[in-house]
């Protein structure tokens, strides 16, 4: 699905961000990307839709270059892959259903786009969005009048709307608290496994990534050093990516999961 | 203890019980104390240096009292005719311009803020912005008088020119200070350049833009009254006249309906400024 070869990225100041990263991600695969800050994990995504512009190598979304197209192209490509930010990324002074709709702008004309009429289809799509992650009722509030965690939600409604392949997460519970964390984590796992979409997930907290991914990719100094199962995660692993630290703490137990399970996301009964 | 260690606990010692106070801007005490000293020489030298012919001034103050004698009995009637032509075309001038000047502002603010427009594109609205700047309207204004003649006309293209100028670099600046992580979650989805505007950068600067103009319309009005005075049309040439035939009671007339327009603005941009934050 995801494939990439070499991928290098320096930048003008001389920092090698990502040394010939290669990486295979199948379809409906959910991987976590761990490493300390200036790891490169925030640049290896924004590589991928070229956020970020890549110094060398390629990367194939099925069977298309990403790093050779035309700007164009690129916008067609762009389309098929969602992002969601740390720090969410809405436009804070546009309603909660414009910054949803803003992820079909690739697909709609600008007339269409700055008069907002856009297809009904579209209305009624983000409509669902909304109603699944429990903030239907938020469709005409400014973003900048919401919680936390509830623009993240609509951060997942605008990645989603664009009917994307690939989910592209940088850090999505970096600012929220461990509660609403995990229950953002678990929107984000339970939508790519309802609509078998492949995810690589950014993110800091390596006991929240075991709790909810099948694959970790360790990185270090823009280096691949470990890629396998979040079990695998030994303390001389996370030494490896860290650095020297007291890891017993943060690797997982298993009676760990059941608590895992213990905080429901409410109106999460939505129809989809 | 190792000898890091106990470096460490002498560093903390040597520190403790002395007081601490902000370091100084200029570290170097000589160069400090020299820059104080010149500039207050140079303060008095100056002061020093300007000529007061105090005689001079003493027969000024009657002219003085006289004015601000017509103050307090300004006189609305006599020209009244000329008064409501003069005002009638400066709020023509205002409107035409601020309408123009504004409308021109965007696309040059955009093109000269260094994240959303490519370098040559960025010089040459940078270029007109500075060109706009450098003359003051007063200048413009004879320019212009001097190639359309006197009137209205002047007045609108010299007070178009300066909004041009003004609200461009204005909003260029907050378009530079944005939010970058909003504009790029809208570029991510795929959307063309003006969606991404529209978007992603607009709502971000619609707020300044809203508050700058508000401003502008003002200081367009009150310039208005200035161009008049090189014959660019408007109030300005009633006032003019008024003075010229020691009329001070229409001058003053003229001027409380200028305050009056002026804080009346004021107080509507202020309404506006707080309805769109």
């Amino acid at each position: 699905m995801l494939r990439l070869e070499k991928l290098t990225k320096t930048y003008p100041t001389g920092d090698m961000a990502l040394q010939a990263v290669d990486l295979e991600i199948p379809a409906g695969q959910i991987v976590a990307l761990i490493g300390p800050s200036g790891a490169g994990k925030s640049t290896l995504i924004r590589c991928i839709n070229r956020l970020v512009e890549p110094s060398s190598g390629a990367a194939w979304l099925d069977d298309v270059n990403l790093t050779r197209l035309s700007q164009a192209a690129l916008r067609r490509q762009r389309r098929r892959m969602g992002m969601i930010f740390q720090e969410y990324a809405l436009v804070e002074r546009l309603t909660v259903m414009e910054n949803v709709l803003s992820g079909r702008l690739g697909y709609v004309g600008f007339w269409r786009s700055f008069t907002r009429r856009f297809p009904q289809k579209n209305v009624d799509e983000a409509y669902r969005l909304l109603d699944r992650v429990g903030l239907l009722d938020m469709a005409d509030k400014r973003a900048d009048e919401l919680s936390g965690g509830q623009r993240q939600r609509v951060g997942i409604c605008r990645a989603l709307i664009q009917d994307p392949a690939l989910l592209l997460v940088d850090e999505p519970t970096a600012s929220l608290d461990p509660k609403t964390s995990r229950q953002i984590m678990r929107l984000i796992v339970e939508l790519c496994a309802e609509r078998g979409l492949a995810a690589i997930i950014n993110i800091h907290d390596v006991a929240l990534a075991q709790m909810f991914v099948n694959r970790v990719i360790g990185l270090q100094k823009g280096r691949v050093v470990f890629d396998g199962p979040p079990d695998a995660l030994t303390a001389e692993v996370l030494t490896q990516i860290y650095g020297e630290e007291d890891w017993e703490a943060t690797i997982r137990k298993p009676e760990d999961e059941d608590e895992a399970e213990a905080a429901p996301l409410p109106a999460g009964a939505g129809g989809a | 203890m190792t000898v890091s260690e106990a470096e460490a606990q002498m560093a903390l010692e040597a520190r403790l019980g002395r007081p601490w106070r902000k370091p100084p801007l200029i570290r170097r005490a000589w160069l400090r104390w020299a820059l104080g000293i010149g500039a207050l020489v140079y303060l008095a030298l100056a002061v020093a240096s300007v000529e007061v012919n105090w005689a001079r001034v003493y027969e000024g103050l009657d002219r003085g009292a006289a004015f601000i004698a017509a103050f307090m009995s300004p006189d609305f009637a006599s020209r009244a005719s000329d008064i409501y032509a003069g005002m009638l075309e400066s709020i023509v001038m205002t409107v035409a311009a601020s309408v123009v000047g504004i409308g021109v502002s965007i696309p040059i603010g955009l093109g000269a803020a260094r994240n959303v427009a490519p370098l040559p594109v960025y010089l040459a609205c940078r270029g007109l912005i500075a060109v706009s700047r450098a003359f003051q309207e007063v200048i413009v204004a004879i320019l212009l008088v001097a190639i359309f003649g006197f009137g209205p006309l002047a007045g609108f293209l010299t007070l178009s020119f300066a909004t041009i100028g003004f609200l461009s670099k204005l909003l260029a600046e907050d378009i530079e200070a944005m939010d970058r992580v909003q504009a790029e979650a809208v570029r991510a989805t795929g959307a063309r350049w003006l969606q991404w505007i529209n978007y992603g950068v607009q709502p971000q600067f619609m707020p300044r833009l809203i508050g700058l103009s508000m401003y502008r319309i003002d200081i367009n009005f009150r310039e208005s009254a200035v161009l008049g005075l090189v014959g660019a049309g408007g109030i300005g040439a009633t006032l003019n006249t008024a003075f010229d035939r020691y009329e001070f009671d229409t001058a003053a007339a003229i001027l409380i309906m200028i305050i009056a327009i002026v804080m009346g603005l004021e107080y509507l941009s202020g309404i506006v400024r707080a309805r769109v934050q």
